[in-house]
């Protein structure tokens, strides 16, 4: 413990000393993330599918342990191959997408959770894996969060323009030059990044709520899609500290106080009357 | 006003089609846009109107034959149906940046262009069908294309709405001269200014002049019916038009409907 305090500075002493704290600054650096990826979640109607690779994200975690390879890295292949195998299984044309992701979705997890009984050598702690255990987060951890989502973000930055006009109309945007089949699997590789990241803060079964709720919440507040990304990221924050100090006070699982918070937050935006707030037109004696 | 000038070549097909698995969508289109020249396809449901749209475009390849695009072309593109779903905040001001940059007062011009300046701050969510028509050309013509490709582009406006839009197609080719590739909702109405139809059904039937093509036999059998009633021409108010060989088009046909349709249930293609 003293070496450790040593190696580190003054300031991330303090900041990331204790767990409360580590488990803050993790969980408002993720939310920073899920909030501009949730807002193509939701526009692009993928809930079922994030929620489909994040299940798939504990059969990562134990084909990871039975290889013995990195656990963020096993997830993020195992989320990017399930949503690669969805894609092609929908160029078949055969079942719905629907029931082709009910497939894959409980499967996965289901072949996950037997594995994970296999594996007799090491001692797994499942109740982490499905609801995340954010109070564990070491500082190595937070490296990875602020690390991949510094990229994550980065990446979305980069390709804002491209990636929104394929949202709006994949049509449009290739028939103006634009690739929306490339936008498309960009947005896929990057939910199975924070599917790998997010997956030891709040668990396989709530990270998809951390996408849609902040993002369904920023729509009633935002009159662009720029607005409403930035939002749903403050949002998110919001939600994980008041999350994190409820579950302090009140001694509940601090991952489900956090969608809790979220959700609390969201029936709040639906009392403000903001709905034609922004959108205005003028009217000139016309 | 415009015409007579030789005109550049925007883009050639020449006996183009596309195979998809075993199934020739469309085949042996022989094909040219000018700039500031209209062509319109017209068809039935099915018929490869939008995948010739589409090799235009340049998102099919051609299976068979040929397109040539000249070098740097820039589409501008109005779609079909464009529904924004509520959940994605859109002003009419983003919309029009939504494939390239564009400034401030770009976009001012841009809607004022098509009479849409006052709705520059409004939700694109809340405008009418004709409104939110409008404020697509403004985006696609914001972006000063060479070509401007208009899937269908009255449909789901009501008539008067239909006059105004044709008559800003006719304004948008000749003010900038752009080369307008259109694909029509309704078999039997063409707007005037039209320079050539080509009716497809998998090939080309037959093509020309909208009043060439209104007489030809080809177009009779296919998409004429018993009534005789054929092809009509979209006038407007003013009374004849000038043809690029000089000829005054006469305005006797004005907008009238066929409305017998024994043998083609589907006329108006929606999808």
């Amino acid at each position: 413990m003293s070496t450790r305090t040593t190696i580190t500075n003054m300031g991330s002493t303090m900041m990331l000393g204790d767990f409360f704290s580590r488990a803050l600054v993790a969980g408002i650096g993720l939310a920073a993330v899920t909030g501009p990826l949730g807002c193509f979640v939701v526009w692009r109607r993928m809930a079922y599918f994030g929620d489909t690779m994040a299940h798939s994200a504990l059969l990562g975690v134990a084909l990871s342990i039975l290889l013995s390879v990195n656990m963020t890295l096993g997830v993020f292949a195992v989320a990017a191959l399930v949503a690669g195998a969805l894609l092609l299984l929908q160029k078949q044309n055969t079942l719905s997408t629907d029931a082709l992701l009910g497939i894959l979705s409980h499967s996965s997890l289901a072949v996950g959770l037997v594995i994970v009984g296999f594996l007799t050598q090491v001692r797994i702690d499942l109740m982490g894996f499905l609801f995340g255990d954010i109070l564990a987060v070491s500082v190595e951890d937070i490296a990875v969060i602020y690390g991949g989502g510094v990229a994550i973000i980065a990446i979305l930055v980069l390709n804002w323009r491209p990636l929104l006009a394929a949202t709006v109309s994949p049509e449009l945007a290739e028939a103006e030059g634009l690739r929306p089949e490339v936008s498309r699997i960009i947005l896929m590789l990057l939910m199975a990044s924070v599917i790998a990241i997010a997956m030891k803060l709040v668990g396989v079964l709530l990270i998809t709520s951390l996408l849609i709720i902040p993002a369904a919440t920023a729509r009633r507040l935002s009159a662009t899609p720029e607005m409403m990304a930035v939002v749903a990221a403050i949002l998110g924050g919001v939600a994980v500290v008041g999350g994190l100090f409820g579950s302090r006070t009140w001694d509940t699982a601090s991952g489900p106080s956090i969608v809790v918070m979220a959700l609390a937050i969201f029936l709040v935006s639906l009392a403000v009357p903001t709905a034609r707030l922004f959108g205005r037109r003028e009217h000139n004696g016309a | 006003m415009n015409a007579i000038t030789p005109r550049e070549t925007l883009i050639t097909l020449a006996q183009a089609g596309v195979r998809n698995g075993g199934r020739t969508l469309v085949e042996g289109v022989d094909l040219t846009i000018a700039r500031g020249e209209i062509v319109t396809l017209i068809g039935p449901n099915g018929s490869g109107k939008s995948t010739t749209a589409k090799m235009v475009t340049g998102v099919l390849k051609p299976s068979m034959g040929t397109v040539a695009r000249k070098p740097g072309l820039t589409v501008g593109y109005v779609p079909q149906k464009l529904t924004i779903d509520w959940t994605l905040p859109l002003t009419v001001d983003r919309l029009m940046t939504l494939t390239g940059r564009h400034g401030t007062n770009e976009i001012a011009a841009a809607l004022d262009a098509v009479g849409a300046s006052r709705l520059r701050h409004a939700a694109v969510q809340e405008l009418s069908g004709g409104e939110f028509q409008r404020v697509l050309f403004a985006r696609a013509m914001i972006r000063k294309p060479d070509l401007l490709v208009l899937d269908e582009p009255v449909q789901g406006v009501d008539f008067s709405g239909e006059a105004a839009l044709y008559e800003l197609i006719r304004r948008i080719r000749d003010t900038t001269q752009a080369g307008i590739l259109m694909i029509s909702h309704d078999l039997h109405v063409v707007m005037a200014e039209t320079d050539t139809v080509i009716c497809l059904n998998g090939h080309v039937c037959c093509r020309g002049t909208p009043n060439a093509v209104k007489t030809s036999p080809e177009y009779l059998r296919l998409f004429g019916d018993r009534s005789g009633t054929g092809l009509a021409l979209y006038q407007h108010h003013h009374d004849h038009e000038h043809h690029d060989d000089g000829c005054v088009v006469g305005a006797e046909h004005g907008h009238e409907h066929a409305h017998h349709h024994h043998e083609h249930g589907e006329h108006h293609d929606a999808r």
